[in-house]
């Protein structure tokens, strides 16, 4: 056990913790009852303060194995193993991941503390939806759960950004692949208007959908953007059919980048670099899994291009009917001159009936915004109440900022969340910077 | 806790009825603050600045009473500011200062031993509590209010700028103490700040206002700067004045305080 100053991906707000690493559900168990504050962490990729707790202890787990895939793509995993390492066994037998989110540096435990989500939210759902059952250990004890015993607890842990125990072991069932290719029909759009028109009538016949909107530039080329689809190859699709495991990042920033490398005129030159390299119209180019689903794991270590000062990710989510409101978000964010890079706009399929899990049907925008600014703290403060007004909500994997009155508010499920965590953690031992910050679970 | 923009939510402000403390109270409740414990001298100006984070959102604010000629109190000051808080603190804001009557106090032991209390040895005395509490929490920081008359301090103002100096210097070697710990310090360096302290002092160059100054610490919390100056421009004026030759910078800044 040791001392250690801990943040998450954005590199803001540290504080510091004891680390215990653990590996077998009896170690957790000693640790649960022997700390008065505690939480699990992972790979430390939630932007914000949710898996660490000043003062307290905070747990890895080193309990990661990958248990063989049957033939219908079910596999007893361990919640420490990462997304990497479980694709690296499940490629090459033909199984992916139902579900990944823009980076393979997750663990199993983490994607479901944070019920992620992935190109194909609208037609596959979230992480949760494909979790036949999990172990968790809770202060009151180990309970084996699923959405038909205890669900209850089940469903407030998916998304429940670990404050309902630490995940130990889960069984999902993967998805059949015939090669590791994705074929990637890639469209430029001068505007918003014209993207979201795309997404709203064409998304679902793509399995995958994702476009990328340019947040800085106004009037009628307002949120143009690059919109990418994509279907997984068949073994007939493409010339020479592979399973291969995906390869590590080659490249990786050294060092803190100066703060303010990343401003309003070297984004502005990248987006306009970005926007014109890509074709305007290309159908069905073959990709490999890694560079269509994880474009982040390319560089290792990116968040050190924000500098010292690090960066919050904001991503909102408003329901059907509301793209007025993603559009005046990127109307306000473009006049302010706020740097924002790879703003990624998706759309959203039903929700999973996790209390606390993040998507709704409608829309999702996600936003990278440099520290800095004196105005950006009052901008998103403002985006903030559009979003509720829209009866939306912010993520809260990627939140760093957010207030506890507009988190209860966007959250109108978080009595049964409550209800749950006082049953199995009735002191309120298992909590995160980010629940004290939000009032999510008292002190 | 405090967020990404280093806003707190709980907040102990030691002289919380200066100025400078006041219009920081007002931004800091206007963004995440909901406890505030503000402790000074005064208790009627204490209950001014109580009312005012209340109104600009705080939903707690509690007083604490101290004497800065006193700093065998300051631990007890300290501690019950904490007390009070009752939550974990996210930053701790120390404002104690007296800028003083240099012509009448400067052949006087007593008041000149004075200016040095205040200015100097019961901020340390406070830290020095505040250090252990924010250390055994595993986070939190401490925005301590320096001075530009601190950077090179002048012959008019040699007190104040004396014992700020002590307190700016000691604050930077506290500052790389707190390394590891999940605490920080930040400095702040304000220039000529037109408050109650200095109502009828002559105007030098760089003057700026309380709010002004609030703001600009907004912005250095945010970006986690050691050294917050205020106005900014401060930092470039002060690195030439500060190599400036011993008759010039006495020219300069006798033409400034006269």
């Amino acid at each position: 056990m040791s001392r250690v100053t801990l943040c998450g991906w954005g590199r803001t707000s540290p504080s510091v913790a004891t680390l215990d690493d653990v590996s077998s559900e009896s170690e957790i168990a000693i640790a649960l009852a022997s700390s008065r504050a505690i939480i699990a962490r992972g790979l430390g990729r939630s932007y914000g303060d949710a898996a660490q707790v000043s003062g307290g202890t905070v747990l890895r787990s080193r309990i990661g194995d990958i248990g063989p895939i049957d033939d219908q793509g079910v596999v007893l995993v361990g919640a420490g193993a990462s997304l990497d390492e479980l694709l690296s066994e499940s490629i090459p037998q033909g199984w992916f991941l139902p579900v990944t989110p823009g980076t393979r540096q997750v663990t199993i435990g983490g994607a479901i503390a944070a019920d992620v989500h992935g190109k194909n939210h609208h037609v596959d759902g979230s992480f949760a939806r494909h979790v036949i059952e999990m172990r968790i250990v809770t202060p009151g004890g180990g309970a084996t759960v699923s959405p038909s015993v205890d669900p209850e607890l089940f469903w407030a842990t998916m998304g429940g950004m670990g404050l309902t125990g630490v995940i130990t072991a889960v069984t999902l069932k993967l998805l059949r692949i015939e090669t590791d290719q994705v074929l990637v029909d890639t469209q430029r759009f001068p505007n918003l208007d014209e993207v979201m028109s795309e997404m709203t009538h064409g998304d679902e016949n793509f399995r995958y959908s994702v476009a990328w909107v340019d947040c800085m530039t106004r009037g009628a080329h307002l949120g143009r953007s690059i919109l990418t689809r994509g279907e997984h190859a068949r073994s007939n699709d493409v010339e020479s059919p592979s399973l291969l495991a995906p390869a590590p990042a080659r490249l990786k920033v050294p060092f803190d980048a100066p703060n303010g490398l990343l401003n309003p005129l070297t984004i502005r030159a990248f987006n306009e670099a970005w926007f014109r390299s890509s074709p305007r119209l290309q159908l069905a180019k073959p990709e490999s899994i890694s560079s269509f689903f994880h474009p982040l794991d390319g560089v290792r270590d990116w968040n050190r291009l924000y500098g010292r000062r690090g960066f919050v990710q904001y991503q909102f989510c408003v329901p059907e009917g509301s793209s007025d409101t993603v559009r005046r978000a990127i109307e306000h964010l473009s006049s302010s001159g706020v740097a924002s890079f790879l703003a990624v706009l998706k759309r959203f399929g039903p929700s999973s009936p996790g209390p606390l899990s993040f998507p709704m049907p409608g829309w999702t925008l996600a936003l990278d915004l440099p520290i800095g600014p004196a105005s950006l703290p009052r901008l998103l403060d403002d985006l903030d109440e559009m979003v509720l007004l829209a009866g939306g909500r912010i993520y809260l994997a990627k939140d760093a900022r957010l207030s506890p009155e507009k988190m209860r508010a966007m959250y109108p499920q978080l009595d049964a969340f409550l209800e749950v965590k006082n049953r199995v953690d009735p002191e309120h031992i298992v909590t995160s910077d980010l629940a004290r910050r939000l009032n999510l679970v008292g002190a | 806790m405090e967020n990404a923009f280093g806003q707190p939510q709980c907040v102990v402000v030691l002289a919380g009825s200066s100025d400078i403390a006041r219009a920081l109270t007002k931004r800091l409740c206007a963004a995440r603050a909901h406890t505030v414990v503000l402790a000074g001298r005064n208790q009627g100006l204490l209950d001014e600045a109580s009312s005012e984070a209340l109104d600009c959102g705080a939903s707690r604010v509690d007083t604490v009473l101290f004497d800065a000629r006193d700093p065998s109190d300051a631990e007890r000051a300290v501690n019950e500011s904490f007390a009070k808080a009752g939550d974990l603190v996210d930053l701790v804001v120390v404002a104690v200062g007296l800028l003083g009557d240099q012509e009448r106090f400067q052949d006087d032991s007593t008041m000149a031993g004075e200016m040095a209390t205040v200015n100097f040895t019961w901020p340390v005395a406070a830290l020095a509590q505040a250090r252990n509490l924010l250390v055994s929490q595993g986070s939190g920081r401490i925005l301590v209010l320096s001075s530009v008359a601190a950077v090179r301090v002048r012959r008019a103002k040699y007190l104040y700028g004396g014992a700020k100096a002590g307190l700016d210097r000691l604050c930077i070697g506290l500052a790389d103490s707190l390394e590891g710990t999940g605490v920080s310090l930040q400095l702040v360096r304000p220039g000529h700040v037109r408050s109650k302290m200095t109502t009828g002092a002559k105007e030098p160059p760089f003057a700026t206002g309380v709010d002004e100054v609030a703001g600009d610490i907004m912005k250095g919390l945010a970006d986690r700067t050691p050294i917050i100056w205020s106005p900014p421009i401060l930092r470039y004026v002060f690195f030439v004045l500060r190599h400036l030759p011993g008759p010039l910078w006495r020219m300069v800044t006798d033409a400034a305080d006269r």
